[in-house]
């Protein structure tokens, strides 16, 4: 792993050669992962704690914050994890993916690092007006509640900055092209994060049109702001921007499957095309935040979300079966080859990065996948609409399903980027057991809460100050207590996951040449990730059950919300 | 884009020159798919959804 300058075909950079994958670094687009992803793990501390007042406030027993404060850290949660963790880490993906992983060079570092000062500032300004406590009007910001302009400022320019460097993976790709570093087509997780990076401008196209305008309103140059028509436009980043989400973490499913089993996809062909479906279908989903506006037609909402949405819901559903697909067809290939589920029972359960991917897989696809389809069909989103069960919902997809996801790739990125061995090996192992198992228990309970009618965003479910009285069922409270329970069991997978990242970064020992991995890579990992080819094989047994036990889930919950609803409204 | 482009990824630099399916020339255009996932989005989602609002009657 020493440096070395190599020669492209058009330009020379700095790079090293890795020993674990036999790729080459260009050490400046290294330099920017680790910092975009050393950002995103202090938002994550940030926001994390934050959500744990949250959970400790919402606990009736606990009932920890006074409502301003609960509030205030209810609109830092959601902007700490929701956009600063998430796309910061996003960008330490699309980085890997355009330069490490296709042997290319980083394209303008210098642009990027002024992208990364852009975003940095952005996301501290954020965090000061939030703890100023004159900003508290929550992640959606609606109008016209109002918050200080430079809360506004915040976002644009740390949207700014994830702009540039969304162009510069366009760039590093058209420069990788053409100047040989790859030939064909580019690898499925390259695609995955070019369909990340595409939804990511109409994200931030989407938030500038509207946040530009509210800042003119909060700063007095502007009269006032359509409430419906932010909420619109205002959607289409809060709600696109977690389908950025979707496709990065669909694409480290596949790369985590590809270095430690040695898993290619099953066809690219297929897999790429479930991609496309994500490109053309997967931002109208917004739609799903405004099924109950009475403003908007039932032509718009259903085009959007039962028609197109359902389109990308397949794309998923391709996803679903094609990663555990390629993670079995690797495996038999790797020898365990017997029954079923050997190939299951044999994975690398104690590497945490595989443990981790797994879980992200499976309640990815069981909570936040099946409750996103329910919440999306119009009438069964009246059911839940507002309620606690659209938190519980996008904690299924945000938290378990891309939290988790890039926590485990963070096992990955300690050893390959950082080039440090990680600390407290038995602390990672049990790290995303324990913080997959609080956040799946926070999004069920918080959608049982939901569908016993408990709203979303209520300081207080007994309200206490109200006028009048209303009595939530003894049930609610219980799933507001075990909604507690279980966020602290998250929260001590979180601490953890932070303290093995900071102690690796800080004291982890240094990899020199020759040293073996703690948690080792498949040999032929590297190649499976990098080059475009398919396994192309349908000997699936294994995986046919597990789909087949999910299908079984989908359609029985499904109905089971009709069976709700047809008892919500009688007709006799 | 180009119709005279070959595929140069599958069968190895010694497999007969064979042209690129359309699919999979879209798909290996990334401006082109720019085009595409924010072209769509805007008409269906933001166009059509801003349009119906600006079309509700002004209460009297």
């Amino acid at each position: 792993m020493t440096a070395e300058t190599a020669v492209g075909v058009a330009r020379q950079f700095t790079s090293r050669t890795c020993q674990f994958t036999g790729l080459r670094v260009d050490v400046a687009a290294q330099n920017l992962i680790k910092a975009n992803a050393v950002a995103a793990v202090v938002f994550l501390a940030i926001g994390g704690l934050m959500g744990l007042l949250v959970a400790l406030t919402r606990w009736p027993a606990v009932h920890l914050l006074p409502a301003e404060w609960f509030y205030l850290v209810l609109t830092g949660h959601g902007a700490n994890v929701l956009l600063f963790w998430i796309i910061f880490f996003e960008m330490a993906v699309l980085i890997f993916a355009s330069t490490i992983l296709l042997n290319a060079r980083m394209v303008m570092p210098k642009l990027a690092w002024f992208a990364f000062i852009l975003m940095v500032v952005g996301a501290v300004l954020g965090n000061v007006a939030v703890l100023q406590g004159e900003s508290s009007v929550m992640f959606t910001s609606y109008p016209p509640m109002m918050a200080k302009p430079h809360f506004y400022l915040a976002l644009i320019l740390f949207a700014v900055g994830a702009l540039i460097v969304v162009g510069q993976f366009f760039a590093n790709l058209i420069v990788a092209k053409e100047e040989g570093a790859f030939q064909g087509s580019m690898p499925l997780v390259t695609f995955g994060a070019l369909t990340a990076a595409i939804i990511a401008v109409w994200t931030i196209l989407s938030g500038a049109a509207i946040l530009i305008p509210t800042l003119m309103w909060s700063m007095g140059w502007l009269s006032d702001v359509d409430p419906l028509v932010y909420k619109v436009v205002w959607w289409g980043m809060g709600h696109a921007s977690q389908q950025i989400n979707v496709s990065a973490h669909v694409s480290l499913w596949y790369l985590v499957g590809a270095l430690l089993l040695g898993a290619k996809p099953l066809s690219e062909k297929v897999s790429r095309t479930a991609f496309f479906l994500y490109i053309l279908f997967l931002q109208l989903a917004s739609a799903h935040h405004l099924l109950a506006e009475p403003g908007l037609s039932a032509s718009w909402k259903i085009v959007n979300t039962s028609y197109m949405m359902y389109l990308a819901v397949l794309g998923s559903m391709i996803h679903g079966l094609t990663v555990p697909g390629s993670w079995e067809a690797a495996q038999r290939r790797n020898g365990y080859d017997k029954g079923m589920f050997e190939w299951l029972r044999k994975a690398p359960w104690g590497n945490p990065a595989f443990s981790g991917t797994f879980l992200s897989l499976v309640m990815f696809g069981f909570i936040g996948g099946i409750s996103g389809v329910v919440l999306g069909t119009e009438q069964l989103n009246v059911l839940m609409h507002n309620t606690l069960y659209v938190p519980g919902h996008f904690h299924g997809t945000v938290v378990t399903g891309t939290t988790l996801a890039f926590m485990a790739a963070t096992y990955l990125v300690l050893p390959l980027i950082f080039q440090r061995e990680i600390i407290w090996p038995k602390l990672a192992k049990i790290q995303p057991y324990l913080f997959g198992i609080g956040a799946a228990g926070i999004s069920l309970f918080m959608m049982g809460a939901g569908t016993l009618g408990v709203a979303r965003r209520h300081w207080d479910i007994t309200f206490s100050d109200a006028e009048l009285n209303f009595a939530h069922s003894a049930g609610a409270f219980l799933m507001m207590g075990l909604n507690g329970v279980f966020a602290v069991i998250a929260a001590l997978g979180g601490i953890i996951y932070v303290l093995v990242v900071v102690g690796t970064v800080l004291w982890g020992k240094k990899i020199t040449s020759g040293h073996k991995l703690t948690f080792p890579l498949h040999a032929g990992g590297a190649a499976a990730a990098s080059q475009y080819g398919s396994h192309a094989t349908v000997k699936l047994p294994g995986t046919i059950v597990l789909i087949a036990i999910f299908f079984v889930s989908f359609v029985l919950y499904y109905f089971i919300n009709w069976k709700y609803l047809s008892e919500l409204w009688l007709f006799r | 884009m180009s119709t005279k482009e070959t595929n140069v990824n599958v069968g190895g630099a010694g497999a007969k020159s064979e042209p690129i399916p359309f699919m999979q020339r879209l798909l290996d255009s990334p401006l082109l798919l720019l085009f595409l996932g924010v072209a769509i989005p805007t008409l269906l989602y933001t166009l059509w959804g801003v349009m119906e609002v600006v079309a509700i009657p002004l209460a009297k």
